[in-house]
């Protein structure tokens, strides 16, 4: 089997280099076994889908041309989704902070918290947020409550988890040295470890608020307030007119944010 | 006055904007707050709170250990629709983002793919999914088109950061040891790309499979159909033990893609 034995150089000066094997083709069988699993317990079959790939543009074409008279019942329930990922994103963002603290091991000495709540923040971002939501519309009723309480939860684990890892990374000579000074350890963590982390923490809350109004949009569906609510009718009544009308203003909306949130954390970098 | 006192002299002095920036923040937040109401709440909404983390706590284990059509096989159905709907959207943004990179294609062309692939991720799964149940039918091969449709915005974006960043040094060079356009294309492209291409694929895949729930919804395959089915009559210790295993898998699967991420990226 001279194709698994490490190749062998010869140097000049007489010493031999053994060649380490590329895993790059044991990686592509692997790949290929997966998809070939995967192709036969989804279903999926090429052939019939090109065969009826034209059934896709159906829904398509009839979103176009939106319907236009639709648009000033949207406004409200626009306004209702920007509301709550506004909301849900900034409390998220503040309580990530604390968090962040106790999460992050070099600034939370015992060891127990530190990786507890590490723990508790990564099993707060596994659950999906779509369930959470449809949970917390049983508790709070149908509304922008429950949207915006999946929001607050997601957004927490989220800009949590890149904060600590952003305290553990950070530089801690400023740090050590207040500490030396006789500073408490929270009082050190804003004087020197905050400057540090900030503008990363604000852009990463940012870039979670983006997310978060194209994630509203779905929430609505089960119920959770905000334009979702208006799709979930729509899409029932086979009205795609409207549907298209939501998804056009919902694109220029996620635009505009974009292109703001976009614009100040090139600045904030 | 020392030298340090006469530096914070010239700082520039950016109180008034940091004070408007502050005040606009505010006064955004007082008009968002009418998201929070409890007017909506039931009156024995903590009850029901109760219930369901009690529910959720007490799974119901025969499901968790039936092995035709219990969890464990849910589980796999949504980790092939992940995967596969992960490759495809793969393949499908790699000419799409060489499109839309600025350094590759003139700009017009750039700036009008990128409004296209802005389109594409602003459409919610959910309608993707309904669109592709016309062409599939019900099932799990919906749910694969969807992921893969779904995941295509995002690789395409992260895509192009990389494009962009293409270290142009190493094709000059080659260039003038007389390389043809395919060795440069395979030895001067290829490596610099494939790393870090291969690591936000796996990015993508950890997050289809914490967003395959979605699919459920519109009867499109995996896990997340038995899920709502289940909530929406109740049956929380059903609910508690399908997500005992999607949480789980979830963790595990997370753990592995990071490991691995690690050792493409360091090399």
């Amino acid at each position: 089997m001279n194709l698994l034995s490490p190749k062998k150089i010869q140097l000049p000066n007489g010493k031999t280099v053994v060649e380490k094997k590329s895993a790059t083709p044991l990686v592509i069988i692997i790949l290929l076994l997966c998809t070939i699993v995967s192709v036969n317990i989804t279903g999926f079959e090429l052939g019939a889908i090109i065969k009826r790939i034209n059934q896709f543009f159906v829904i398509l074409d009839d979103m176009i041309p939106p319907n236009m008279e639709y648009m000033p019942s949207l406004w409200q329930p626009l306004l209702d989704t920007i509301k709550m990922s506004l909301i849900g994103s900034v409390l998220g963002a503040i309580v990530a902070l604390p968090i962040a603290f106790f999460a992050a091991s070099n600034i939370t000495k015992n060891r127990f918290v530190s990786s507890g709540t590490k723990f508790i923040l990564s099993l707060l971002r596994t659950l999906p947020t779509l369930i959470v939501a449809l949970i917390a519309t049983f508790i709070f009723g149908i509304g922008t409550m429950a949207g915006t309480t999946a929001i607050f939860l997601f957004t927490v684990s989220y800009v949590g988890k890149l904060l600590y890892e952003q305290i553990e990374n950070a530089n801690m000579d400023a740090y050590e040295a207040m500490q030396s000074m006789g500073l408490t350890t929270v009082y050190s963590f804003r004087y020197a470890i905050l400057p540090q982390v900030l503008p990363n923490y604000l852009s990463s809350t940012l870039f979670c608020f983006e997310g978060n109004v194209r994630y509203a949009s779905i929430l609505g569906y089960v119920g959770a307030g905000g334009i979702g609510l208006l799709l979930n009718e729509s899409l029932g009544w086979r009205n795609y007119a409207n549907v298209g009308m939501i998804l056009l203003m919902l694109a220029v909306t996620v635009f505009v944010i974009e292109t703001v949130s976009e614009h100040y954390r090139k600045k904030l970098m | 006055m020392n030298a340090i006192e006469q530096q914070l002299q010239y700082e520039k002095r950016n109180r008034v904007s940091f004070i408007v920036t502050v005040v606009v923040i505010f006064i955004m937040l007082v008009w968002s707050a009418s998201a929070i109401n409890l007017e909506n709440m039931a009156a024995n909404g903590l009850d029901i709170a109760k219930n369901i983390i009690l529910g959720i706590l007490s799974p119901d284990w025969s499901l968790i250990l039936d092995f035709k059509g219990g969890v464990p096989y849910l589980l796999v159905e949504t980790m092939a629709i992940a995967f596969l709907g992960t490759i495809i959207g793969a393949i499908i943004a790699i000419p799409l983002a060489f499109l839309s990179a600025s350094n590759v294609v003139p700009k017009p062309v750039a700036y009008i793919v990128r409004l296209f692939l802005i389109l594409v991720r602003t459409i919610p799964a959910i309608v993707y999914g309904l669109m592709f149940i016309r062409v599939t039918g019900p099932g799990p091969a919906a749910g694969v088109l969807t992921m893969a449709f779904v995941s295509i915005g995002m690789l395409a974006k992260l895509y192009v950061d990389i494009i962009e960043e293409l270290d142009r040094s190493v094709l000059e060079s080659m260039t003038s040891i007389g390389c043809n356009m395919f060795e440069k294309i395979r030895f001067g492209i290829i490596p610099q790309l494939s790393a870090l291409f291969l690591s936000i694929v796996i990015y993508r895949f950890d997050m289809n499979l914490r967003d395959a729930s979605v699919l459920g919804l519109v009867g499109a395959g995996g896990i997340g159909a038995p899920l709502i089915f289940a909530m929406n009559s109740y049956r929380w210790s059903q609910v508690g033990s399908i997500l005992i295993g999607l949480i789980l898998l979830i963790l595990i699967v997370e753990f592995v893609s990071n490991k691995i991420r690690a050792k493409i990226v360091k090399g």
